[in-house]
């Protein structure tokens, strides 16, 4: 039992590893608030863009989201890590982080956007329409503000997925919770602070968690 | 005239929907449009502020070709009222909200000076005391003048009508049916497409009759209720009163 607090939950080891671990956070919220906002707008492009009538825009970003979500997001990072080099094309590894967050993510984020987009009766469009709005007015001020709140569980949901995602990061050196914490715990031969960092990535989730489960049965009470 | 359609022909795919209607409508007139389900009397309507792009024909509303590529179709849409069966009020909003919209967006009124238009309109519909309220507080004949109110706030020089009262219990029909009756006190031009025989022979100009995509005849609602000159006309006229 000793051992186990040793190995796990060492108090010296915790103070030591901190500043290391803390940065690591840093990281981890600032690429999530990169890589967030950018998988909704592209989910937003193509959401849209799933709506043109031209078939010649439609049918190609059908396919880039089935693409995309077929894709293993670990699988992607790694090629665009490894492979652009071959390319002639050397990003670091945040880059290829931001790039296959916004191929991944975008997709799913497209498709629950496209399902809220839906969601709309088709008439408020043509209401909206008639009284001389604008598609994009329409767009705006109609079927999004009620799309996004229709589908805002599905939002925060893969949003939860995003955040853990971005622990990937680690694998192409991006310094971020879980990397740091690697860091620490291969200077230290203690695996405290790997156990710093899933209590932190629970400290940071657990509240979206809750809100999460909270829109879910306003939703389900919505519905009853 | 204010509304000038001619020959216009509708296709969906294989399906000839309207087969060369022609409709003219002046100032002020009232046209009251019956036909049977599937007759394309909402395709007609729809062609008139291009909700539908006719196949072929032309379209003049107001003096503006609607069908011309270089008319501005949002600016032109303004002049074209449209109330709608299931009303398609926007629940995210509130009763002003859904009024002031296009006033605000399209017609570039101010906030303040939206308010002030759309509290008026909704004023005509009877609602002033319900601007603040969502369309699901709203009974159905509420919502229905809360459209209307939506539609007469641009000021249009015409209002189009499909089947405005066929979705509501029978004790809200009245409500809506009066505020069209003041609507057309008013002086307002109207394309009414609707069952309400009653409303017709008080309040119509001219009744047509449409079937399978064509006009098949039209007058005053009192020739054409009591003295069709058509069968097709006389038994869906019979049919209609027998309920
Ligand atoms: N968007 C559409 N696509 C295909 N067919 C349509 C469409 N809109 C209407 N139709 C068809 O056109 C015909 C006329 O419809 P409509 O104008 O709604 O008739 P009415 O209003 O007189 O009942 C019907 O057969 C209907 O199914
Ligand atoms: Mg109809």
């Amino acid at each position: 039992m000793e051992e186990m607090i040793q190995a796990f939950f060492n108090a010296d080891i915790a103070r030591a590893a901190m500043p290391i671990v803390l940065a690591g956070l840093l990281n981890t919220l600032l690429m999530s608030l990169l890589v967030v906002p950018l998988g909704l707008m592209g989910g937003l492009a193509l959401a849209l863009g799933a709506h043109s009538r031209h078939p010649l825009v439609r049918w190609p970003l059908m396919a880039w989201v089935d693409f995309f979500r077929a894709f293993p997001p670990l699988v992607l990072l790694v090629l665009l890590f490894a492979g652009l080099p071959f390319a002639g094309l050397e990003l670091g590894g945040f880059a290829c982080v931001a790039i296959a967050f916004f191929l991944n993510t975008g997709a799913y984020y497209g498709e629950i956007l496209r399902a809220g987009i839906e969601s709309i009766p088709h008439g408020q469009v043509e209401a909206a329409r008639s009284t001389g709005l604008s598609r994009l007015q329409t767009t705006t001020y109609i079927v999004l503000p009620q799309a996004v709140r229709n589908v805002l569980p599905d939002l925060l949901s893969n949003t939860l997925e995003v955040v853990k995602l971005t622990s990937l990061g680690s694998v192409v050196a991006v310094p971020e919770l879980l990397y740091q914490a690697r860091q620490a715990q291969s200077v230290t031969y203690n695996a405290t602070p790997i156990v710093m960092a899933a209590v932190i990535y629970f400290l940071i989730l657990w509240p979206l968690v809750r809100l999460l489960s909270r829109l879910e049965n306003r939703a389900l009470a919505g519905r009853g | 005239m204010i509304v000038s359609a001619k020959d216009i022909h509708k296709h969906f795919g294989a399906l000839h929907v309207l087969k060369g209607v022609d409709l003219d409508v002046a100032e002020r007139e009232l046209v009251f449009v019956i036909g049977p389900s599937g007759s394309g009397k909402s395709t007609l309507l729809r062609c008139l502020n291009r909700l539908e792009r006719p196949t072929s024909g032309s379209v003049r509303v107001d003096g503006i070709d609607m069908l011309a590529p270089s008319t501005d179709i949002n600016h032109a849409r303004q002049r074209i009222g449209m109330v709608f069966q299931s009303f398609n009020l926007y629940p995210h909003m509130t009763a002003l909200g859904n009024v002031t919209l296009a006033l605000r967006k399209v017609a570039g009124k101010s906030r303040a000076e939206a308010d002030v238009l759309g509290q008026a309109a909704l004023e005509r519909v009877g609602l002033a005391d319900r601007a603040s309220h969502r369309p699901a507080e709203l009974s159905g004949g509420q919502q229905q003048r809360v459209a209307i109110a939506r539609a007469i706030a641009l000021e249009p020089r015409v209002m189009l009508f499909d089947e405005p009262t066929s979705a509501l219990d029978p004790e809200l029909v009245g409500s809506v049916l009066a505020v069209m009756r003041s609507l057309r006190e008013s002086g307002m031009t109207m394309i009414v497409v609707s069952h309400e025989m009653g409303f017709a022979r008080a309040a119509a100009d001219r009744v047509v009759f449409m079937d399978d995509g064509l006009i098949v005849e039209q007058g005053p609602p009192a020739a054409i209720f009591e003295h069709p000159t058509h069968e097709r006309t006389r038994a869906f006229i019979g049919q209609i009163q027998r309920h």
